[in-house]
């Protein structure tokens, strides 16, 4: 597993053909390993490939493209997958509109589908399938399970805040799906906006209590900065998608104090998530994020089901992965009747780790066996 | 037009260099006949044995190359052929894709488009879809065209940016077609007779699209419109002592070049069986600036190999390395120092009037 | 809506518009004096926020990282313009526009080579966090205040130097006749790779500065650089002056936009299709501004140039 080894350190390789067997599973990985949000994309290979090592397996060929963050490369490499190279099952797509484009076509095809990651409402719901398989979550746990969470604390009168696009505005309807109270404002914000000023003047001028926002990646970061030295007062709740491990070392002290909801973190007490953690920190020298997490958890779910069935065989393999016999690192770990996951949510805050640095650190669960609420609308 | 030959003579010269579809007879046999039948001759022949070979991959990957192809053959007309350097041609090309997208996603939900003044089914008929994108775009470009040709030189890049850049934000933001998630088509639109769900079939459809792009460009600059377009690019001042007003030429000009560009994102739209504002972004605004001027300004197959060119270095780049885009700035940095007029100059020599 | 908040926006919208003349100063001067056109000027962004980034880690001083990044910016600048650039001037816009996308492709992936995919850390330093409270009980962040007072230094230096100084004469007499400098015995060479330089050192300090207050990350400077063309196309392309009118013109109506837009429709609209709506139509304003003012002033509003 040399190959493997050295691929997942992120050499130069992003693809790679590894020893040839006979009844040998190919499985094509598209994922975003350039331009922005790429470090997600690494996350999610990285953590996969880790899996893949520890398993000892050598049977298992991957085959790695980069989509650059663009729906028709994605589209374009999901054809090569498939009709080229003929694999098992596909995985690694980042955004929810790339696995828009993508996934319809490939379940049509009768080709497994595995999410690490993104889980838009329609793919719950409505246009389900039984090759879809999301081992990570709905776009709307999070986001819900920090409502919950928030209720539950006591903030009466939180303001939300997200971009303007599908996701952001699913983001808040999500929210308010699970907190259930009157929220004092609702912000919109431009999709990749950098400067918050205008924001955080209006933030401070309303009469809230507590603010919740969904900002990916580098608009997060923008934000947080933007907001320390705003100087109001007043405790912040996300996403860990605004908060992983890399982005919260990236805004630095601003970050301290804020908490998030995510379906996974380093410091939860389990077996498998002690070989992971560990595992991962020496194989390429840094903490994981809970996008590393989901993509070990998605590798570990296939060589789960591969010892009970080949891909070829459709129903049995599709069955064993309906099981999710597997050692999750996030704890208990089930899917619903739509292949979405049902699973606890927790809790972390940003505190200042040993070393300085900003780190998270768990202190309790939002909420418990969460489902999304599109189940009902999937039938398969 | 008819108080000045000379000038459509003069001017008529000038265009011929590069505009012959099909090389006159005699020609057939010079270095850039042969390199322009090699051209069209392979990007037929190699999906066509690809797919009697079984390899359906390389059938829909030439179908893209086709599809950015006659994207980039009508942005050459304004360009190379126009003079009018537009840097916001993502805007039709997107516009043709929400076209083919918006009518397969209401005739597949069985609702009607609008009710109010009359009321207007989806439809999904490549038939329909194909002229009303054309129409859209063509009404679009005369919108942009009249106001946008107003400025010269970099005003004109950037306000033809500055419109592109409008309606990306806006098919962003609006929800009901997807916003930034884009739109699934989840069934090709259809034509009669033929099966357009064919990887081979919908590829020949590409071509003839591309083939009959690249007939009316060469037909129309050896028209007296073209003359007329090109004394417009070289110089205007002595188009306008001639009593033609560059104006309404250059406006005509532009709004064909966007419809033939828009045809093309309608194409996209139903071979990916997606749609999503990616297609709005000023990236691709670039990157089609940049297949032709890889292949050759001006030159009627320029943006066919730019196009083969790009496409397959983007495909089989990104399977070496994760850094492909910096190799991909080194070869077209490359081209622009060295290869001073395109792929096509290199391959098949200079233009007699360059 | 108080009068201290619409204080407080226009406060921002004059910030945002002077980070914007540092970049579309650079911009306009490299079109002014050589006729130009440099998609690759948000690299020189990148370039001088990376640079303050890694030095500001390295030294723990933020002013020593904020005169490297400058000068990171400047050098790189200048090599880009030895290597490349000076090969362009006498080529068509359309080669300028190619080369310079090239560029962009190659200064990204080129930095994610050298530094990775995630994020770099940049703060303000210490003595620069909080705020002060201005009269009406505003409170504004002293960050802020000073990219305010560095853009007002900024301008007012560049007025200096290219009204008062020898270099100033050369650059003036680069942009009405650029044959005659080189017959009056000015080594045109040199004096175009100290505008590029210039143009990227500004470029890069904006990157420095604005970098401590948003993420320092590959790709970072393209939606700054498609800012930056409006501001020049509606400030006239060649013209200082217009540069910083543009600038300021784009920042206050943008952040405007953004706040009262979703307000206005609020009137007469439910308030959750109004916030989407509004928010939507303050994401084009600028380039409808840009559109309006080039239909009635198809060069711009101080036009230096063609």
């Amino acid at each position: 597993m040399k190959q493997v080894t050295r691929l997942g350190l992120g050499l130069l390789l992003s693809s790679s053909v590894l020893a040839a067997h006979a009844e040998e599973v190919k499985i094509g990985m598209i994922t975003t390993l350039s331009g922005g949000g790429s470090h997600l994309g690494v996350d999610v290979r990285d953590g996969f490939m880790l899996a893949l090592e520890q398993s000892g397996r050598d049977d298992v060929e991957v085959l790695i493209q980069d989509d650059a963050n663009r729906p028709d490369l994605a589209r374009s490499l999901a054809n090569e997958f498939m009709q080229r190279d003929e694999v098992d099952i596909l995985t690694g797509i980042i955004w929810s509109n790339l696995a828009m484009a993508v996934v319809p076509t490939v379940t049509r095809q009768g080709t497994f589908y595995l999410s690490p990651n993104a889980g838009p409402s329609d793919l719950a719901g409505r246009m389900c399938h039984e090759n879809y398989f999301n081992v990570a979550y709905q776009n709307d746990n999070l986001h819900g399970a920090m409502g919950a969470y928030m209720r539950e604390e006591g903030y009466e009168h939180p303001i939300i805040m997200a971009p303007n696009y599908p996701a952001g505005t699913d983001a808040l309807a999500g929210f308010k799906h699970l907190y259930e109270g009157e929220v004092v404002g609702e912000l919109y914000t431009q999709m990749g906006q950098t400067d918050y000023a205008a924001e955080i003047a209006q933030i401070r001028d309303s009469d809230a209590d507590s603010l919740f926002f969904f900002l990916p990646g580098g608009m997060g970061i923008s934000f947080m900065k933007q907001w320390e030295s705003s100087g109001v007062d007043m405790p912040i709740f996300g996403a860990a998608f605004s908060f992983d491990e890399i982005l919260i070392k990236a805004v630095g002290s601003a970050a301290i104090g804020a908490r998030n909801t995510s379906l996974w973190a380093y410091d939860l007490e389990n077996e498998a998530n002690a070989r992971f953690v560990e595992g991962f920190q020496a194989a390429y020298d840094r903490m994981p994020t809970l996008y590393a997490a989901q993509g070990y958890d998605t590798a570990n779910l296939i060589l789960s089901a591969l010892e009970t069935a080949h891909p070829d065989d459709k129903d049995a393999f599709r069955e064993a992965l309906r099981a999710a016999d597997f050692d999750s690192v996030r704890g208990e770990f089930r899917f619903g009747p739509n292949h979405h996951p049902i699973q606890d949510i927790y809790v972390r805050e940003v505190v200042e780790g040993d070393d300085g640095e900003p780190t998270n650190r768990l202190i309790g669960i939002a909420i418990e066996d969460i489902q999304d609420v599109y189940f009902e609308e999937c039938q398969m | 037009m008819t108080n000045n030959t000379s000038l459509t003579n003069g001017a008529s010269q000038a265009a011929t260099a590069d505009t012959a579809l099909v090389p006159k007879t005699g020609s057939h046999f010079d270095r850039k006949g042969l390199v322009q039948m090699a051209l069209l001759g392979l990007l037929l022949l190699v999906p066509v044995a690809a797919y009697f070979l079984g390899h359906i991959y390389y059938v829909n990957l030439a179908s893209r190359i086709t599809i950015i192809a006659m994207a980039a053959v009508g942005l050459n007309l304004a360009i190379g052929y126009g003079g009018m350097v537009s840097f916001g041609h993502a805007a039709y090309f997107g516009l043709g894709g929400y076209v083919a997208g918006i009518s397969a996603y209401h005739a597949f939900d069985l609702t009607p488009f609008m009710t109010w003044p009359f009321s207007l089914p989806g439809s999904d008929s490549l038939l329909v879809v194909w002229l009303v994108a054309a129409l859209l775009c063509a009404l679009l470009a005369l919108a942009i065209g009249a106001i946008s040709l107003r400025t010269t030189g970099v005003y004109f890049i950037m306000i033809t940016l500055a419109f592109a850049q409008m309606i990306y934000y806006f098919a962003n933001s609006w929800p009901t077609y997807g916003g930034e998630d884009g739109l699934p088509i989840y069934i090709r639109n259809t034509l009669p007779l033929v099966d357009s769900s064919n990887a081979l079939t919908y590829f020949l459809i590409c071509f003839v699209g591309l083939v009959l792009a690249m007939a009316i460009t060469s037909r129309l600059m050896k028209s007296r419109f073209g003359a007329a377009l090109t004394m417009a690019r070289l110089n205007d001042v002595r188009l306008a002592t001639a009593g033609i007003s560059p104006y309404p030429i250059r406006l005509v000009a532009f709004v064909i070049s966007a419809a033939i560009t828009g045809l093309a994102g309608a194409l996209y739209a139903d071979l990916n069986g997606f749609v999503s504002p990616n297609m709005l972004s000023w990236h691709f605004s670039g990157e089609l600036m940049v297949i032709v001027i890889l292949g050759g300004v001006g030159r009627l197959y320029g943006p066919l190999a730019g196009a083969v060119l790009f496409v397959m270095m983007e495909t089989f780049l990104g399977g070496v390395t994760q850094y492909w885009q910096l190799f991909l700035g080194l070869v077209l940095l490359g081209v622009v120092l060295f290869a001073k007029h395109g792929v096509m100059g290199w391959l098949a020599g200079r233009e007699r009037n360059e | 809506m108080s009068v201290t908040l619409l204080i407080e926006q226009l406060l921002n919208g004059v910030q945002l518009g002077t980070m914007l003349f540092l970049m579309a100063s650079g911009l306009t001067l490299v079109f002014g004096v050589m006729g130009l056109i440099n998609l690759a000027h948000g690299s020189f962004y990148m370039v001088g926020a990376y640079a303050t980034a890694a030095v500001t880690a390295s030294t723990g001083s933020f002013l020593i990282g904020l005169g490297a990044g400058m000068a990171a910016a400047a050098m790189v600048g200048a090599l880009v313009e030895l290597l490349v650039i000076r090969r362009l001037y006498h080529r068509p816009h359309l080669d300028q526009v190619l080369a310079t996308f090239a560029l962009i492709l190659i200064f990204s992936e080129g930095t994610r080579w050298i530094f990775g995919s995630s994020p770099m850390r940049l703060s303000p330093p210490s003595w620069l966090t909080g705020f002060v409270t201005l009269p009406g009980d505003t409170r504004y962040p002293i960050y802020r205040l000073m990219l305010i007072g560095v853009g007002i230094v900024i301008s007012i230096a560049l007025y200096f130097l290219i009204s008062k100084t020898r270099l100033g004469m050369r650059i003036r007499a680069g942009e009405s006749d650029r044959e005659m400098i080189g017959a009056l015995g000015v080594n045109i060479s040199k004096l175009y790779t100290v505008v590029f330089a210039l143009g990227a050192g500004l470029a890069g300090l904006a990157g420095a500065l604005v970098g401590a207050l948003q993420s320092v990350q590959v790709g970072m400077g393209e939606p700054v650089l498609i800012l930056a063309f409006v501001v020049i196309v509606i400030g006239g392309i060649g013209s200082i002056k217009g540069a910083l009118l543009g600038a300021l013109l784009v920042g206050v109506v943008d952040t405007l936009g953004r706040v009262y837009l979703p307000i206005f429709f609020r009137a007469f609209m439910p308030p959750s299709e109004a916030t989407g709506v509004g928010a939507a139509l303050a994401a084009m304003l600028i380039y409808i501004l840009m559109a309006v003012i080039l239909a009635f002033k198809p060069k711009g509003l101080f036009s230096a140039h063609d």
